[in-house]
């Protein structure tokens, strides 16, 4: 359980006031002239300590992306972007972070961006939140006007700015390549990688793309040392983490809590426990919908971080947890999940083009069971022709819900088959 | 250069490739849609994918660039089983055309599908369809068999230089269109149906009328405009079906216009297949050649030397030029002009009329002054080597002459024709390290066309010339020009003088060669022998009609803009009577008594190549030894007409073809249908 003491997101329900000055009495923005002053390397050393792994879906060790960004911009300017697209289903901590602690976020921006060397920092904010977007507006020009962002920023004597730039309403915007074409002002459509943001990102120069939480947490990381982060979680998945818990938990909520807290106390704790009882608990999606789910005996002992999950072949992802309990109808789940990638493809490559689609309307027959048992195998080789062709992680993530339904619940999926085929007795030839 | 392993077989290859050239170099073929070599890569077909030591899954192949120490497998079951998917994927949206589908016998994805494909499908759901696409009267769309390549896209930015081929929407409901449901702003818009992997983009005059498997490919070369683009002309019987580019890395690379591809329907409409003479009633009646003849040599009876003339039209092939220079020669006669556009070209020094760094040299050139010309319209595949200069290696382009789109970027310095001799111009070319100057025939056209070119001549001297460049270059509009150049077909006075001789009566018999660019009523008095393939402006005044072959039906030598000497091929037979031209012309010698020398193309050509050296070498540029040419004079300050009215109608040939109607119908309109009604 994390003590109060050690949290970091202080407003993360609103209770108080966004403002700048209710901000810095919670402690943002202080000090943040000396953490600059410590300079790049110490900032990039200190994040690195902390084992801090990227908040938004993929865990790639944030101290590490930042310290790939050229020293050198003699020839043109870097850029930090702050992916506040928050397509993930399931997922709305970035939501609560921007509306109720935006300041966490935007000295999280100038931090980041002064130790990556970066001019400028972009927040790719959806479109839908149309009022956390005015609130980041706002909490950006009270940083302006306290001299805390622009020239001279915070009297450091470094120049940085942070902008905020609207999706329109693509889940393919979330994946770092579309998102810097979006913001490009093209199509989202991701870009083949290599080569990496890091070499060539927007308009041609070196980016870092980053979660909007693990940019906000950055500064109270700094302020408190990365062995206080680094003291709380586990080996390799350190820290703090905001859990979204959506679904048939009797308190879905939004909560900051230890990384490696077990699934069970989360719920339990935090949530009001599943409905009907822990016992009533059919299959947990534990990170996001593009993450295989979990049965309830698994569910019965995981721990929430990134390897403990990876060892059950699901992930953390961006921590949506999906309770579902014994009245869903989980054949039914998955093919929402499968409308839902087919339409958020971008069409660039094939496999996922045409292959989300087939998928889908496979699932759809699923549903009803109007399908032949023969058509499960088939549809996880489907799914197999998707995973890893593809341009961009959405191929993957298309087909992992399908994979960790027929590994878990396969029987399931046959019964309804048999009821379909028993119920429709086929007319005697 | 890296070194990296392919298939167990050690390779090194060019730095800069990419494992799919790589690949491909060491033998091991490697299936793609989307990846193609003269355009930028977009990686999202995924057929390329082979599996790549130490990479957690299958790489794209056409993106991934090849690097030293790479292992790279082509053929394992995890390559196999990527090709077979992907295939599966891109058929079970892919109707079920073939049958129907023009591109059938040379689809890609027939092709791919049967070496790579699983042989079966499994696909039981609904298809999805695509709704009609209009992109005009040239390309024929049927989008629902699209597979989303974008190559088209990538063409008309890239080399079309117009942005009006997009996707709409996202997912399995991405549709390429231009949206503006109308024909593309573009030349080189026909190109995509040759890279459209798949019948969704195919050649609409051609649409239901063959297959691939029943026609006879002939490589040849093209005339409608003055590049000589290299071309495979596809027939079937005696009828030309299509035209296709061929590969030359050195001209067209893999491009041609809209032109030399779609006007060979003309070929077959109003052609002259039987001579004709006019009769005392004014009207041209059929006759046979023995007629004719005896026609050409009532009509010349009494006309001394000197009161005859020569001209030679656009299309006019070498041989025929040549026979005509000797026939007339023999009559006593030196007046044979091949300026027929009154262009005030010099052809006593032969790096004054040709392009001296070839189109090749467009890709070294850092800085080109046009100066009267269009390349767009002119020459549509050499503004798209401009284009791909500009875009990859940052050439700046500046133009003297009326400011027109050319699809990049301009440096304007006005539509006058005194700016030659500025003080701007003189120091942009020599800040520039390999400036060329494009010399267009609208420039030459004017009165003082012999000024400009003098003009010219001295700026490049100064400032475009060194040990190893000269970029002095003209850009011609006719195929034939060089040639006759070549051969020394200039009178004094040129066109004009001609033709006001004919109508003051001084000139009193013309033999003109498909001279169809002139205003022939000054030949109304002349006794005029008009040989060409078709009934344009040329029969108009014309006594004596003797049909010729086109440049399909004969094996005729053209030189290009650049001075190289290439070589058309026999496709087909002309049609009725008509006859190759330089035959025409010894049959002729026979009749008047002059007979020929020569009773074989063969025979033709040794005695040309001898009396002209440059024709003995075919398919090579020559470098030809820098001169004086051009007069000296005062340039008139004043803007400059273009050389072309309107790029679909040029030539008979162009002229006699329904398609090029319906594109000049569909440009001025904006959409697909021929209107004849709309302003």
């Amino acid at each position: 359980m994390l003590q109060d003491q050690d949290r970091i997101f202080t407003n993360l329900y609103g209770f108080q006031d966004w403002g700048i000055d209710a901000a810095m009495k919670r402690g943002d923005w202080d000090g943040t002239k000396d953490i600059l002053a410590k300079g790049q390397d110490w900032i990039i050393g200190e994040m690195k300590e902390s084992g801090l792994r990227g908040r938004g879906g993929a865990g790639f060790p944030t101290g590490l992306k930042w310290s790939f960004m050229p020293k050198d911009v003699s020839s043109g300017p870097s850029y930090l972007v702050v992916n506040a697209d928050e397509g993930e289903p399931g997922t709305c901590k970035d939501r609560d972070l921007m509306r109720h602690d935006p300041h966490k976020l935007i000295e999280g921006c100038l931090i980041a961006g002064f130790a990556m060397n970066a001019s400028a920092a972009y927040i790719y904010i959806r479109g839908e939140f149309h009022n956390e977007g005015n609130v980041l507006d706002a909490a950006i020009e009270q940083a302006r006007e306290k001299g805390f962002l622009g020239k001279n920023a915070c009297g450091s004597g470094y120049d940085f700015d942070v902008y905020v730039h609207r999706g329109a309403g693509a889940y393919i915007c979330g994946e770092e390549t579309a998102l810097i074409e979006s913001l490009e002002g093209k199509k989202g459509q991701p870009r083949l990688k290599p080569p990496f943001p890091a070499n060539v990102g927007v308009w041609g120069r070196p980016t870092t793309v980053n979660n909007v939480e693990s940019i906000a947490v950055a500064p109270t990381i700094l302020r408190r040392g990365s062995s206080w982060f680094s003291g709380l979680g586990r080996p390799n998945n350190t820290g703090t983490k905001v859990f979204c818990i959506s679904g048939h938990v009797n308190r879905p909520c939004n909560v900051e809590e230890e990384m490696g807290i077990p699934l069970k106390e989360l719920i339990d704790e935090h949530c009001g426990g599943v409905i009907g009882g822990w016992d009533n608990l059919q299959a947990v999606i534990p990170g996001g919908s593009s993450v295989p789910m979990l049965p309830k005996d698994i569910c019965d002992t995981v721990l929430m971080d990134f390897d403990s999950l990876k060892e059950v072949q699901s992930g953390l992802g961006t921590a949506a947890v999906i309770v579902m309990d014994k009245s869903a109808d989980l054949i039914k789940a998955i093919a929402r999940l499968a409308a839902f990638y087919t339409h958020e493809s971008c069409g660039q490559c094939t496999p996922c083009r045409e292959g989300t689609g087939w998928m889908w309307r496979v699932m759809e027959r699923l549903v009803t069971g109007e399908a032949d048992k023969s058509e499960i195998d088939m549809l996880l080789t489907v799914s197999k022709q998707i995973e890893g062709h593809t341009i961009c992680a959405l191929g993957d993530a298309a087909a992992w819900p399908i994979q960790g339904l027929m590994r878990h619940f396969r029987p399931l999926v046959e019964a309804r088959i048999d009821a379909y085929h028993s119920g429709n007795a086929v007319a005697a030839e | 250069m890296p070194t990296l392993t392919i298939d167990g077989k050690e390779i090194t290859v060019e730095a800069g490739s990419n494992v799919l050239q790589a690949c491909e170099e060491a033998g091991a073929e490697i299936p793609r849609f989307c990846y193609h070599e003269r355009l930028s890569i977009a990686g999202n077909c995924r057929m390329c994918l082979v599996e790549m030591e130490r990479a957690p899954k299958p790489i794209a192949s056409c993106a991934m660039p090849a690097g030293d120490g790479m292992v790279i497998k082509t053929n394992s079951e995890t390559v196999k089983k990527a090709r077979e998917g992907v295939m599966e994927f891109l058929l079970i949206n892919h109707p079920l055309d073939c049958p129907i589908c023009d591109q059938g016998g040379e689809c890609d994805l027939q092709d791919q599908a049967m070496a790579y494909g699983r042989g079966e499908n499994r696909y039981e759901e609904a298809k999805r369809a695509v709704p009609e696409k209009n992109m005009g009267p040239l390309i024929a769309t049927e989008m629902t068999r699209c597979i989303h390549c974008m190559r088209c896209v990538r063409f008309s930015q890239e080399v079309g230089g117009v942005e009006e081929l997009g996707s709409l929407w996202r997912g399995e409901h991405t549709e390429v269109t231009t949206y503006l449901d109308q024909v593309l702003d573009s030349e080189m818009s026909g190109n995509v149906i040759d890279l459209c992997p798949v019948g969704a983009l195919t050649n609409k005059p051609y649409a239901f009328t063959a297959r691939s498997w029943e026609l006879r490919k002939t490589e040849s070369v093209d005339v409608m405009d003055a590049l000589g683009s290299s071309i495979r002309v596809d027939s079937r019987g005696t009828a030309v079906m299509r035209v296709l580019p061929r590969l030359n890395e050195e001209i067209n690379e893999e491009w041609i216009s809209d032109k030399t591809r779609y006007a060979c329907d003309g070929l077959a409409r109003r052609r002259l297949d039987t001579p004709y003479v006019r009769g005392s009633d004014g009207k041209l009646h059929e006759t046979s050649w023995a007629a004719a003849f005896n026609a050409v040599a009532d009509g010349l009876k009494g006309v001394s030397g000197d009161q005859i003339a020569g001209l030679a039209g656009d299309l006019a092939d070498a041989e025929s030029m040549y026979a005509l220079k000797e026939l007339l020669a023999s009559l006593g006669s030196d007046r044979v002009e091949c300026r027929v556009d009154g262009a005030a070209l010099d052809a006593s020094c032969r790096a004054g009329y040709i392009m001296n760094e070839g189109l090749d040299g467009l890709f070294e050139a850092d800085y080109v002054l046009l100066v009267g010309c269009n390349p767009r319209i002119e020459a549509p595949v050499l503004n798209s080597r401009i284009l791909t200069n500009v875009r990859h290696n940052g050439l700046k382009v500046a133009n003297i002459g009326s400011a027109e789109a050319l699809t990049y970027a301009v440096d304007e310095m006005g539509d006058d024709a005194s700016l030659l001799s500025s003080k701007a111009v003189a120091d942009a070319l020599k800040k520039a390290e390999r400036p060329m100057i494009l010399v267009g025939q609208g420039a030459l056209q004017r009165p003082d066309g012999s000024a400009i070119l003098k003009a010219a001549r001295d700026l490049a001297d100064k400032h475009a010339k060194s040990d190893d460049w000269n970029g002095f270059a003209v850009l011609h509009t006719a195929a034939a020009r060089v040639g006759g150049l070549d051969l020394g077909l200039t009178s004094d006075g040129g066109v004009d003088a001609i033709l006001s001789d004919a109508k003051a009566g001084k000139v009193k018999a013309m033999i003109s060669l498909g001279a169809d660019e002139i205003d022939t009523s000054a030949l109304k008095e002349a006794f005029t022998v008009y040989i060409g393939s078709h009934g344009d402006e040329g029969v108009k005044h014309a006594d004596v009609i003797l049909p010729a072959a086109a440049y399909t039906e004969k094996s005729a030598t053209y030189v290009n803009t650049e001075g190289r000497v290439q070589r058309t091929e026999k496709v087909v037979f002309a049609p009725g009577e008509a006859r190759e031209d330089w035959t025409i012309l010894r049959a002729l010698s026979d009749v008047l008594g002059q007979r020929l020398p020569f009773d074989s193309v063969d025979a033709l050509r040794a005695r040309m190549d001898e009396a002209y050296p440059v024709f003995a070498t075919i398919d090579e540029r020559q470098a030809a030894a820098w001169g004086d040419f051009g007069t000296k004079g005062d340039i008139e300050a004043g803007g400059i007409l273009p050389a072309i009215d309107n790029f679909y109608l040029t030539n008979p040939i162009a002229r006699a073809s329904k398609t090029m109607e319906d594109c000049v119908a569909a440009r001025q309109s904006g959409d697909g249908e021929a209107t004849g009604t709309h302003g």
